[in-house]
């Protein structure tokens, strides 16, 4: 790995070109960073960014299908509820290893923990372009209280929580940055900030759900019960479990580079070890969804066009993905669990814009029509994905995530 | 204030609470000051540990501001003449509308306030004589423990003494849950303002009701189809009403119970869900629906950090082996 040739450099520009240009003289770098990748990812920034301008001139209306019916739209649909459920990969790989004892899945944590705390970042840039008045969003926190509020909880949770997975993934900044003295320090706070992040997870994620008990007669009776929080949080675990299966996937393709030996190696007995967890819990989440149309006697709206739809989503993407990865687990196959990883992924999302989006307000008029997004909403969405992977991109290349740093082994936080 | 955050939410909170605590020594539930919702908690504790939960969630009345105002519009009075809109336009000093006030033909397009008219009217067939139409006046309800209230994380909305439910736009961030949570989707957001946007919608002509007037709508209204008064005294007006004319009205006062009773109601000549009001509320306020949830919050506070510090001090326990 060149980078490590210059570590012991103390000059300026050596430590500029070493931490920021992955060791490339700067002329080097810019001419490594022209890919058919980068360029398409250019381009969607292009036209994101200044649709995200036009919405801090001329208001929501310009660029999203928000109405006074339909409050959020797909920029929290996406952005917030689809979000953070593939988000919770910190504190369900914290808790493996650090609570739970499943020592061998340590070189999968920083690599969650980061995922995490990016997917948090991202949910918080979403809602800074969404809420009316974004410099007010520490409001909830400082200046007027309204605990009756789930939304409040959220407010409170993601902040926090950010913070507590900066806190968490610290160590590997403070090895890239050689900062051994704070490094120490951060590593001895991890088992208090993974039970911070369990206890605050747990509410949050089952806050994002809870939000919509507030609105009975809106979302459709299928996915509006009384167990939704529970639905919202079980849902989180095995999205945070099948989209750190995704991310390794992906990172150990495109950025084999950055990572070392012991990663790759143990890459695929530990992805099927995650699948069997995560099928677990998937079928512990079908019998919950059943559980919930049986608790309000809804069996008959199955029969009807939302009672296919509701099928749809219960079978193809959350029963389908489980017997996928059974399959694969029995197999010991990596590849099978990866695909029902992603299966089960699309299935979280598809949930979340079911209710946020998709089957709130079934009841009214022209509901279809009037959620559809127009292409700028659609367009800063995709901005800000692609900007999401650069900065995850950024961060892998630099930090030591998908491998030890060598000069602080075994310890790795 | 700070030990009783919901006393400007939801109303009663100070009132009902000292009176009930003088009364039977207990809280009364409906009413959330802090101290009530500790107590419930500890209660709900108590009681998922005992089994009593019957008797901790069996009363579930709400009472709310005692001399609370309200409106009855009847619904089978109104003529559609818009003179409420264009009253309550000038009331409240908002901007002139692009299709004047005594034009007839909005009513070929539904209508729902907007931030810039808080009310609108509506018309609908009438199943009996097809040349008497009938119209529905669309506003804010006022709910008696607000949904939007329940919502709000910054504690922007209050539910006044008078009746009324208010919205402060210098708390309010722009997050929108309370148009969320509103079962008769009355905010309306200023979704035109790039850096001012605020939530729009009917004040029940607070400042006017609060120096012993009425609301404009109700004062302008040539039919008598809006009567203002005391909440209490509306609903005997009304039942008095449907039970003199059981021809004309259908036995139901909109608004006397629906998510726990409004300040605002409505008597009609044919089911209210056919004039597009909701007919799938609840008959318990908003508020209770995520009560359970948010109880659970300090339960899972307390007892997580126990039972994962009990997690992580039996793998520790077992490492040797391994």
């Amino acid at each position: 790995m060149k980078e490590d040739i210059f570590v012991k450099e103390e000059s300026f520009p050596a430590r500029f070109t070493d931490k920021l240009l992955m060791g490339m003289p700067l002329s080097e770098y810019a001419r490594a960073l022209i890919t058919p990748f980068n360029v398409v990812a250019m381009i969607l920034l292009c036209i994101g960014f200044p649709l995200i301008g036009i919405r801090f001139a001329k208001g929501l209306a310009a660029v999203t299908h928000a109405s006074n019916e339909y409050p959020w739209s797909i920029l929290l649909g996406w952005g917030l509820f689809a979000g953070v459920p593939l988000s919770a990969t910190g504190y369900v790989m914290a808790t493996a290893v650090y609570i739970l004892g499943y020592k061998r899945y340590h070189s999968l944590v920083r690599l969650g923990v980061l995922t995490g705390f990016m997917g948090y970042l991202f949910a918080v840039i979403y809602l800074l372009i969404d809420i009316g008045r974004p410099w007010r969003i520490y409001y909830p926190m400082a200046v007027s209280y309204g605990p009756t509020s789930v939304l409040f909880l959220v407010a409170w949770h993601v902040a926090t929580y950010l913070t507590v997975q900066l806190l968490e993934f610290s160590p590997a900044i403070l090895e890239w940055i050689n900062a051994r003295r704070s490094r120490k320090w951060a590593i001895l706070i991890t088992i208090g900030m993974t039970v911070g992040g369990v206890i605050l997870s747990t509410l949050h994620q089952s806050a994002l759900g809870a939000l919509f008990l507030l609105a009975p007669g809106k979302l459709h009776p299928l996915w509006y019960s009384a167990f939704i929080p529970v639905f919202a949080f079980i849902s989180s675990i095995y999205g945070g479990l099948c989209m750190v299966i995704a991310v390794s996937t992906v990172a150990a393709k495109w950025l084999r580079e950055r990572a070392d030996r012991n990663f790759l190696d143990n890459l695929d007995p530990l992805t099927v070890g995650l699948g069997k967890a995560a099928c677990i819990v998937l079928f512990v989440f079908f019998a919950l969804r059943l559980i919930g149309v049986a608790h309000d006697d809804n069996w008959a709206l199955l029969g009807t066009p939302y009672g296919f739809w509701w099928l749809t989503e219960v079978l193809l993407f959350i029963l389908v993905p489980g017997v996928i990865l059974t399959v694969g687990v029995k197999r010991s196959s990596a590849r099978i669990v990866r695909w029902g990883a992603f299966t089960a992924l699309a299935g979280i999302i598809l949930n979340r814009l079911n209710v946020s989006i998709l089957m709130f307000n079934w009841n009214l008029p022209n509901h279809f029509r009037d959620i559809v997004p127009p292409a700028r909403e659609v367009f800063i969405v995709l901005s800000i994905i692609t900007f999401h992977i650069l900065l995850f991109r950024w961060i892998l290349n630099r930090m030591p995530v998908l491998r030890e740093h060598p000069d602080y082994p075994e310890e790795h936080g | 204030m700070a030990d009783n955050p919901r006393k400007g939410a939801l109303g009663d909170g100070i009132r009902e609470g000292e009176r009930t605590v003088k009364e039977n020594g207990e809280g009364e539930r409906g009413t959330l000051s802090r101290r009530q919702v500790l107590q419930t908690l500890a209660a709900a504790g108590g009681a998922a540990l005992i089994g009593a939960s019957a008797e901790v969630f069996a009363e579930n009345r709400i009472s709310g501001w005692p001399d609370r105002k309200g409106m009855l519009t009847d619904l089978t009075e109104c003529v559609g003449c818009r003179t409420c809109e264009k009253a309550c336009n000038q009331a409240n000093r908002l901007p002139e509308p692009e299709v004047p006030f005594d034009e007839k033909s909005v009513f070929e397009k539904k209508r729902r306030p907007t931030a810039s008219a808080y009310t609108v009217v509506n018309r609908y067939a009438n199943p009996k004589s097809s040349d008497k139409p009938f119209y529905r006046k669309v506003q804010c309800n006022h709910c008696n423990e607000p949904g939007c209230a329940a919502a709000c994380p910054v504690r922007a909305y209050t539910k006044t003494p008078e009746g009324a439910v208010l919205y402060n736009k210098d708390v309010c961030f722009g997050c929108r849950y309370c148009m969320v949570a509103c079962p008769f989707y009355v905010p309306a957001y200023d979704y035109e303002s790039a850096l001012d946007p605020r939530i729009v919608k009917c004040t029940l002509c607070h400042e006017r009701v609060k120096n012993g007037g009425m609301p404009a709508c109700a004062e302008a209204c040539p039919a008598g189809t809006i009567t203002f008064g005391k909440r209490e005294d509306l609903i005997k007006l009304a039942r008095n009403r449907i039970r003199k004319n059981p021809d004309r009205y259908i036995d139901h006062i909109y608004g006397e119970y629906e998510v726990g009773g409004t300040s605002w109601m409505y008597i009609s000549g044919i089911p209210f869900d056919r004039m597009d009001f909701p007919a799938n509320l609840v008959e318990k306020p908003l508020v209770e629906q995520t009560k359970g949830f948010l109880s659970a919050v300090p339960l899972v506070l307390t007892i997580w950090p126990a039972l994962l510090g009990m997690c992580y001090a039996a793998t520790r326990n077992k490492e040797g082996k391994e």
